[in-house]
């Protein structure tokens, strides 16, 4: 008789990383519609443009690595990567700044660090970093709400912002269609206070209603994902809930000089970050305390850097930094195991 | 119904267990062959009974338990013996393993056998042994044998029985079928541990998914005297661990690497159950077992009523496998069950269930893949590990990091690889690390062993090296001298003394070397490596010199110091009895780590211990001896009452804190704890009675020694302690002396030494004169009271630093002190109180 001899368990759950990671991209649909809805098509051409690049450089790397094609390109964890950046770009981003970015992610931040698991950083991440370091000009156009573009639902058409980001454009096109975002309007009001700037800025005054929207598409879909349990609540709750405290706090205390919390919940990239960012598991703490840290401490950062900071939006270099101290917030969180009266700390061992 | 309470973790599988439902439990034809494997469980492997070409009966026993973890062995029917050897037998290594096999003869004929009657009026230990005799071990996990457990309620408080019907794991249907069919014997199983664990409350824990047996057991239940509950916990995967099913019952966590019964919680089977009636009652062994046939590839899934040792083609023919389908034999659940490549493997007495599999129902499991740290396994993990790092940690071999991680509290229940996305075999990792980890420590062990052998080596050879330097110094020096003494021969009367000297440090020389290489031989032992005959060798001769050193020294010193012999004999004889306590506490840790472990031969070790313990006792008893000698009778009496005492407070202590915990934890069976605490409180009271009132008769008894007396004595002191100081003088002097100085010199001291004892005698008879008249007049009372107030505080001190030592030797020594320190208090007490009247 050939019977096959194997460790248990005989069973596994129908479960697999391309699971998760489809998860994750039907996630994403909600908050994709809504920016394409209120900022037109740019978002959709940067993704399809970001996810072609990211597995061309995945194959690319593979190869170079030796390592099994199909297999590892199947799981979509490029392809997610890609969108998390093209999400997170300006929808008229130039198509070589798109580029970079992806190049940055997948060559350097992920398959130098050893591939999917290994790297300690956020990719998407890096590469946002990177280029809003590199790119200040191209990474601050961000595209107006169709609000404040025309009449109605006016959005630039398709094939003109193709050109656009393919081509470069006119002044008058980026004249039209782009503008600061609310955070770039509250970060450089000059002398006004948060009230004045509110009612002399069209972003803030009428346009803010699409980032709620957006925002709202993105907790949507993170509540998908929470109930799908391919996240769990710890990092994203602990993150907002950190964010909403503090920045009441300092609104509360002096709302001239601070914007309101929920101005800080649903404009730039946090609901994005708290969903699908910060739950990135590779370069996140591990357990769920740590996790709670993790996302807390970000919450943090993120309103130091937007109230302090030079760059209007901090999302990048916070989850960055944490992603550096994950692993020792890990070390001190562990999970008090069955039958211990206490959680072990440290490293152990003697490494 | 009780509450039930939750534990972290846990999955839910498809459950696959309708299949083996649909039929009653059925019967497989009796096979021409059975296979009995001698062991079935951890702990010992029993030791045949019989012979091969021997007949033997149904229910006859075949092999006896070797040791205390050991099951008995009965035929499951009978039969002609066919041969006792190798053959493959259910183990995750795959290896084979000696079995006795058995031809069946078809006719089933019963040895005899008897029930116990009303078991009641027999004392549990009776009941107890006849539990072993009939073979019953555990049935659901690890094959535990259940005597072992019954025994539990000697030394444990047993609050809680809790009786395991989970059967969490898929496809597994047998306790399920048994409690459907026979819950009236289980019920009468519970009664008999009700009977020998006396537990103040008995849970059922099943899980929600067995409607049909619930409603069964209630039935039967229904007006029952125990103060039982059926407790229906949530169908999640691994409820039925044991661990898992405490936390959900009572919501206690067993302690990491401690048992249930510490916690006084013990865990059985229901298979179990029904087994224990069946030996109580009928007489019957454990030669039978239901057993789950399910899967794919066989064509009627259903429970059979399993003889022991039936080979696992036997089973499958009965539920009619399909040859062609079968892909994957699993031997237990999908989770934890082992993969079998063999169908002759028989049946044991923890086979619950057979899974036949077809390749689509249990593919090969997926490449792996790396992991994505998404924090799944965390999420399922009963034991609340993070198996994502102990993963890397195996996988990266830093092993210190992965115990860190409590990777030895994994009960690798197998749900973190069930959910993991990547597909990696997880359980696989942490076994490989855990095996790993354990074999390292082994090897540690030895290479310790290895060490102290050749720390030992290069020692002597040190020693040897310098006791060749100092030989030849000493002939230097001895020639320098020779030609001073000729220029001074009035230096020979001084230089005489220090024969003694120089003999007590070749005998104390001597003594080290004999030590070293006793040590050494006994590392040698231990590792059971190293040439031990030579070793054995070297000791004799250090013995040897080291006894005739001292019995150099002791003539030498008997001539000297005759009064001192005694004293310094029982001080001898107390570091020995120590030295001999101290060595064999630690062949009993030794036996205890190997008994845990189940490695080495525990023969030798269990020898090794006796002796020790032999020795340990001689030596007491050498000591007692001479302790009685010198010391007032009863002493070594009072100090066993001491122990006697010290240790029911030591359990009143236990009893204490468990009733505290039990009441913090609001548990049931408090009165019976209470009851229990006080019962060991008289106890704890009677017994510092008991070793109080010796005490007295003890401090009575003693002769007292009053210190007084000092005034005209002080001349006779003088004179004994320059003596004294000459004595010592000449035998410094005598050092490094030889040949006929020495022997000159020796006569000179010899005349110091009888010069000193006499009027040491002097002294003495003085001093006794001394007491006497005071005594008589009643004199000194003032120097009394204070020797009496200073020896009391003496006691004080001593208790205060007793009570704060933790260390078993120090205690003792502190202990014995103390007792002296009393003696001395209460002798003192006593004079005081004859001379105050007065
Ligand atoms: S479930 Fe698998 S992939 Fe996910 S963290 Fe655990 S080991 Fe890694
Ligand atoms: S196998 Fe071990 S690590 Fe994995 S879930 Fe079970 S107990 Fe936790």
């Amino acid at each position: 008789m050939s019977l096959i001899r194997m460790s248990s368990p005989h069973v596994y759950k129908a479960n697999s990383t391309a699971n998760v990671m489809r998860l994750v991209m039907l996630a994403m649909l909600p908050g994709i519609l809504a920016m394409t809805l209120f900022f037109g098509w740019g978002t959709l051409i940067q993704i399809a443009w970001a996810a072609l690049l990211a597995l061309g450089f995945e194959a690319a790397m593979l190869k170079l690595r030796k390592r099994p094609l199909g297999f590892y390109l199947g799981d979509y964890s490029a392809i997610v990567t890609a969108m998390l950046i093209a999400v997170a770009l300006p929808p008229l981003a130039p198509w070589w700044l798109t580029g970079v970015g992806v190049f940055v992610a997948i060559v350097i931040a992920k398959h130098l660090y050893g591939g999917l698991g290994q790297n300690p950083f956020n990719p998407a991440m890096v590469a946002y970093a990177l280029l809003l370091i590199s790119f200040p000009v191209e990474m601050t156009r961000w595209n107006l709400p169709f609000v404040l573009t025309g009449e109605g639902w006016s959005i630039a058409p398709f094939f003109d912002t193709l050109g656009v980001i393919f081509g470069g454009a006119e002044p008058v096109f980026f004249d039209q269609f782009t503008g600061a975002t609310p955070l770039d309007e509250i970060r450089h009001r000059g002398g006004l206070t948060t009230e004045e700037a509110w009612r002399q800025s069209e972003v803030l005054a009428q346009g803010i209603g699409a980032w709620h929207a957006v925002s709202a598409a993105w907790l949507m879909g993170g509540i998908f994902l929470l109930y799908r349990k391919v996240i769990t609540w710890h990092a994203p709750v602990a993150m907002l809930v950190t964010l909403g405290l503090i920045s009441s706090m300092f609104f509360g205390f002096d709302p001239d000089n601070y914007a309101d919390p929920l101005f800080h919940l649903t404009t730039g990239a946090t609901m994005l970050a708290a969903f699908f960012i910060i739950t990135d598991p590779v370069s996140s703490a591990t357990s769920n305390r740590g996790r709670l840290v993790f996302g807390a401490c970000i919450g943090l950062l993120v309103f130091i850097i937007r109230t302090w900071g030079n760059y209007p939006d901090g999302f990048a270099f916070a989850v960055l930094l944490m992603n550096l101290a994950a692993p020792f917030i890990d070390l001190y969180t562990q999970p008090r195991s069955y039958g211990h009266s206490r959680a072990n700390k440290g490293r152990g061992g003697n490494s | 119904m009780g509450k039930v309470f939750a534990f972290h973790g846990g999955i839910h599988p498809p459950e696959n267990k309708k299949q083996s439902t649909r039929q009653p439990i059925g019967r497989v034809p009796l096979p021409r062959m059975l296979y009995v494997p001698l062991q079935q469980h951890i702990g010992m492997a029993a030791s045949p009974l019989v012979e091969v070409g021997e007949k033997v009966l149904k229910g006859q026993l075949i092999a006896e338990p070797v040791g205390r973890i050991s099951a008995a062995l009965h035929a499951p029917t009978s039969g002609t013996i066919r041969s006792i050897g190798p053959h493959p037998v259910p183990h995750a290594s795959g290896l084979d393993s000696d079995c006795i096999c058995i031809e069946t003869d078809g006719e089933e004929r019963w040895a005899e056998h008897q029930g116990l009657g009303d078991y009641t009026q027999l004392e549990r230990s009776q009941v107890i042994e006849h539990i072993r005799q009939c073979g019953i071990a555990g049935m659901g996990g690890a094959g535990f044998p259940t005597d072992v457990k019954l025994h539990l309620g000697d030394d444990h408080i047993v609050n809680t029985l809790i009786i395991n019907a989970a059967e969490c794991e898929p496809y597994i249907t047998a306790d399920d079928m048994l409690m459907r069919e026979r819950a009236e014997e289980i019920l009468g199983g519970i009664r008999v541990l009700n009977y020998l664990l006396k537990p103040s409350h008995i849970m059922i824990g099943i899980e929600d998914n067995k409607a049909h047996a619930i409603h069964t057991l209630e039935k039967v239940l229904k007006g029952c005297e125990l103060n039982l509950d059926i407790r229906v916990v949530p169908t999640k995967y691994p409820s039925g661990g044991e661990r898992q099913l405490i936390k959900l019952l009572t919501d206690i966590e067993v302690p990491s690497g401690k048992i249930p019964a510490d916690i006084g919680i013990v865990c059985q089977n229901v298979g179990t159950m029904s087994a224990v009636y069946r030996a109580v009652h009928k007489g019957e062994p454990l030669i039978s077992r239901v057993v789950t046939v399910t899967g794919d590839a066989v064509a009627q899934p259903q429970n059979f009523d399993t003889l022991i040792g039936t080979p696992f083609a036997d089973l499958l023919d009965a539920a009619h496998v399909y040859e062609n389908k079968l892909y994957r034999l699993v031997m237990g659940g999908p989770m934890m069950g082992v993969t079998v490549e063999h169908d002759q493997i028989p049946v044991i007495k923890t086979t619950n269930c057979i899974i036949a599999a077809s390749q689509d129902e249990m593919p090969p499991a997926q490449q792996e893949q790396p992991c994505i740290r998404c924090g799944m396994c965390e999420q399922v993990c009963p034991a609340e590990l993070l198996p994502q790092q102990l993963y890397w940690f195996a996988k990266g071999k830093e092993f210190d990091k992965a115990k860190h991680h409590n990777l030895f509290d994994c009960i690798e229940c197998g749900a973190c690889a069930y959910v993991c996305p990547s597909s990696i075999p997880l359980v696989q990792y942490y076994r490989f690390a855990k095996s790993e980890i354990r074999t390292e420590e082994a090897e540690q062990r030895k290479a310790d062993h290895a060490r102290q052998r050749f720390e030992a080596r290069q020692a002597r050879l040190e020693r040897e090296k310098e006791e060749k330097e100092a030989r030849r110094k000493a002939r230097a020096e001895e020639a320098a001298k020779a030609q001073k003494a000729r220029k001074t021969p009035e230096a020979e009367a001084t230089a005489q003394a220090p024969d003694l000297a120089s003999l007590k440090t070749a005998a104390a020389v001597a003594r080290t070397k004999l030590k070293k290489a006793q040590k050494a031989l006994d590392a040698a032992r231990e590792s059971g490596e190293g040439d031990i005959s030579e070793l054995e060798a070297a000791v004799a001769t250090a013995q040897a010199n080291a006894d005739k050193a001292q019995q150099a020294l002791e003539q030498a010193d008997t001539a000297a110091a005759k009064p001192a012999a005694a004293e310094v004999d029982t001080k001898q004889l107390k570091t020995a009895a120590a030295v001999a306590r101290t060595k064999l506490k630690k062949a009993q840790k030794a036996l205890d780590a190997a008994r845990e472990s189940g490695e080495v031969d525990l023969a030798t070790l269990e020898a090794d211990v006796n002796t020790a313990q032999a020795a340990a006792d001689k030596a007491q008893q050498a000591l007692e001896q001479a302790q009685a000698g010198a010391a007032p009778a009863g002493d070594a009496d009072v100090k066993q009452l001491k122990t006697a005492a010290a240790v029911a407070r030591t359990k009143l202590k236990k009893a204490r804190d468990a009733l505290k915990n039990a009441e913090s934890k609001g548990l049931d069976g408090l009165d019976k704890l209470r009851a229990t605490v006080e019962a060991l409180e008289t106890k704890a009271d009677a017994a510092d009675k008991a070793y109080q009132n010796a005490e007295k008769a003890a401090g009575g008894s003693a002769p007292g020694e009053p210190k007084a007396a000092p005034v005209d004595m002080k001349a006779l002191k003088q004179q004994v302690s320059i003596m004294r100081t000459k004595l010592k003088k000449a035998e410094a002097a005598l050092e490094g002396l030889e040949g006929e100085e020495r022997t000159q010199a020796e006569q000179a001291l010899q005349e110091l030494r009888q010069r000193h004892e006499e009027a040491d005698k002097a002294f003495k008879a003085a001093e006794q004169a001394q007491i006497d008249a005071a005594a008589a007049k009643g004199v000194d009372l003032k120097q009394l009271k204070i020797d009496a107030a200073m020896a009391r505080a003496a006691v004080t001190k001593l208790e205060r630093s007793l009570s704060k030592t933790e260390e078993a030797d120090a205690r003792a020594s502190l202990e014995s002190e103390l007792v002296a320190a009393k003696r001395k208090a209460d002798a003192l007490n006593e004079t005081l109180k004859q001379h105050e009247p007065a």
